[in-house]
């Protein structure tokens, strides 16, 4: 079967993670080249060893190889903001794994279909992926008024790039809550915990809506589903508790275990992220490889 | 002799044993009366910090800004300070504070996490507030861990390092060892916040001045999270004894505290049982009143929640968790 050729920018952590997922499941997506700017990066040799084109070009070998159709952006948003208007010109889908947000919030099991045939994708946050599937399910059952979501990290998967600028997340995820989640309201917390052996991340969300007992077996059910759809892209995501009712507050709590394919399993935090980030691939290259070329034209 | 600062905290920290309830007008009573017994800073806002009123921590009974603007409006000479931990509340929280008053900002992190403070560090110098730093649960690391990260918030423009003693749980001894080497390590002056869980407030702040301390956390009537904290009034009696100058009117303060506050506390402030299981299991203090609420709801003896969360090496702000240990609790007490 045809697949649509990829590139990861930024050999790290994440990048290397990625790699890792595309060579287990990629379906609609293989990956071609895997660029980075640092010579002698472990990422870049880990990539060669499994076959890819490697470059020290950074975003410039992705640009000149019009093979490639879709780039991962696993730098920094200094970088995306930069890069983002060269892969629109070159005609490449970008799915941004940045907090720079010069696409649209993706969140898969929400509103992936409504913005399906863009060519910008931004994947939020970790808990933002984590938890505002939960807020939009309770939402489709009755207005969320206010949300609040806790995410709790073990430290050692936060880098020094969360940690430089700890605020984008708590903002960009209480912003997702919003935007995405549908709640009128919302607010972020995030917690780093060095216990050791490190802690799985967790993720706690609590909804404010009117009569939430008169709501609760209708929420119980769109969180089921909404948690298995979630489960499809994401196989460590786990409900630990709820929807469980207090007060005019419903609680839910999920946990994401890594799948471990090159970061430890304690680092669900960025196994959702890079999980989330194939799954949206997957989706606009089926969306490209199965459409006819009319349809193409128009993307 | 140079001054000995005492930071009063009784409408901050002593806001967790209100539940976050004090009132603006509240705030406004006390810090007058704080003002006028001479307190070098009072330290304001809800208990976990700017941008802490939430369902995690409770909600608090106004705005930050309204407590700033009501307090702002009392105080003559007592300088204003507000606590942010970042994670919890950002830079935008910090500039409303800077621009409705706020002289000093606390910012605190977890004793392993100072990293992430750098950008607040910054931007509350940019904003010309004096940046003071906290390595909460400081019982939680060796004394070397906690002179690393106090290196830390040194490099990044720290005007006073604190070590935090969230939980209540260092002893005397410890208190000094850890005190002695941030002292010896940092290039500005340190300061110690206690807690009563284990009845060593005071003791505690004591064995930090005789480590070197030029700074030290009070409220009146000890009134804090868990078992509260060092009690102000007594802290300046204790020192008078000792020949530090606080520059705080013992009379005043003594009657700030049973005029003024006793009349707005919702419970005495005592080393109750509860308290003293967080001191004993090292779990921040703040977990006390929700480890109360989730033992009546599900059926559980607090203190085995409160074992529980110190057993799964809980940091400050985890008030989640609560809820997850207390219904695992009520599961298993089901399924046996």
């Amino acid at each position: 079967m045809r697949k649509l050729k990829s590139a990861i920018l930024g050999p790290g952590n994440i990048g290397m993670d990625l790699m890792y997922k595309i060579m287990s499941r990629g379906k609609n997506i293989e990956l071609k080249l895997v660029s980075g700017i640092v010579a002698g990066s472990r990422g870049l040799a880990l990539a060669r060893e499994n076959g890819f084109e490697t470059s020290l070009d950074g975003v410039e070998s992705i640009l000149a190889d019009p093979e490639i159709r879709l780039v991962f952006e696993c730098t920094s948003a200094k970088a995306h903001l930069a890069n983002a208007p060269r892969y629109r010109e070159a005609d490449k889908i970008a799915i941004d794994l940045t907090p720079a947000a010069v696409g649209p919030y993706v969140v898969p099991a929400v509103n992936l279909e409504q913005h399906v045939g863009g060519g910008n994708f931004n994947m939020v946050t970790c808990g933002g992926q984590a938890t505002v599937p939960l807020v939009a399910a309770v939402n489709a059952v009755t207005p969320v008024e206010y949300a609040e979501i806790v995410a709790t990290l073990a430290s050692k998967s936060a880098g020094p790039g969360t940690r430089a600028n700890i605020d984008e997340f708590t903002e960009t995820t209480a912003d997702a809550v919003v935007s995405v989640g549908g709640a009128k309201t919302g607010k972020a917390i995030i917690i780093l915990n060095p216990a050791e052996p490190p802690l799985l991340m967790r993720n706690t969300v609590y909804c404010k809506v009117q009569n939430p007992d008169g709501h609760i077996a209708r929420i119980n059910a769109q969180v089921s589903l909404m948690v298995e759809k979630v489960r499809q892209y994401v196989p460590g995501y786990r409900l630990r508790l709820g929807p469980e009712l207090d007060g005019d507050r419903v609680i839910m709590m999920v946990e994401v275990e890594g799948e471990g394919s090159y970061l430890p399993k304690y680092s669900g935090n960025l196994d959702i992220i890079t999980a989330t980030a194939l799954a949206t691939a997957e989706e606009v290259a089926a969306r490209i490889l199965h459409s006819c070329p009319k349809n193409r034209g128009e993307r | 002799m140079k001054k000995f600062r005492i930071i009063d905290s009784t409408l901050r920290d002593g806001m967790h044993a209100v539940s976050h309830k004090f009132t603006p007008d509240d705030m406004a009573a006390i810090a007058a009366a704080l003002d006028a017994a001479g307190l070098d800073t009072v330290e304001i806002g809800h208990g976990d910090g700017l941008g802490g009123s939430s369902y995690q921590y409770g909600f608090a009974a106004a705005t930050d800004v309204e407590y700033l603007k009501a307090v702002k409006s009392v105080l003559t000479k007592t300088k204003l300070a507000v606590l942010l931990l970042p994670g919890i509340g950002t830079h935008k929280d910090l500039e409303k504070a800077a621009k409705f008053g706020a002289n000093t900002v606390r910012i605190a992190t977890h004793v392993t996490e100072a990293d992430i403070a750098e950008q607040h560090v910054q931007i509350a110098k940019s904003l010309g507030m004096e940046a003071i730093c906290f390595l909460m649960m400081a019982h939680m690391s060796p004394t070397a861990k906690v002179v690393e990260q106090a290196r830390l918030f040194d490099g990044y423009g720290a005007d006073v390092i604190y070590v935090t003693d969230s939980a209540g749980a260092l002893l005397p001894h410890q208190v000094k060892e850890r005190i002695a080497a941030v002292k010896e390590a940092v290039s500005v002056p340190v300061g110690f916040h206690a807690h009563n869980n284990l009845g060593l407030a005071v003791g505690n702040t004591l064995a930090a001045v005789a480590a070197g301390a030029s700074s030290a956390d009070g409220c009146l009537c000890g009134l804090g999270a868990a078992a509260g904290n060092a009690q102000t009034e007594i802290l300046a009696a204790v020192f008078d004894r000792m020949g530090i100058r606080t520059g705080v009117d013992l009379y005043k303060v003594m009657d700030a505290a049973e005029d003024v506050v006793q009349p707005r506390m919702h419970r005495p402030q005592v080393v109750g049982k509860l308290g003293l299981t967080t001191g004993w299991a090292g779990v921040y203090g703040s977990f006390m009143l929700h480890a109360t609420r989730a033992g009546n709801k599900y059926g559980i003896d607090p203190r085995d929640i409160l074992v529980e969360l110190g057993r799964l090496k809980t940091v400050g702000g985890q008030e989640d968790l609560i809820i997850d240990v207390a219904s695992r609790f009520a599961r298993e007490a089901r399924t046996v």
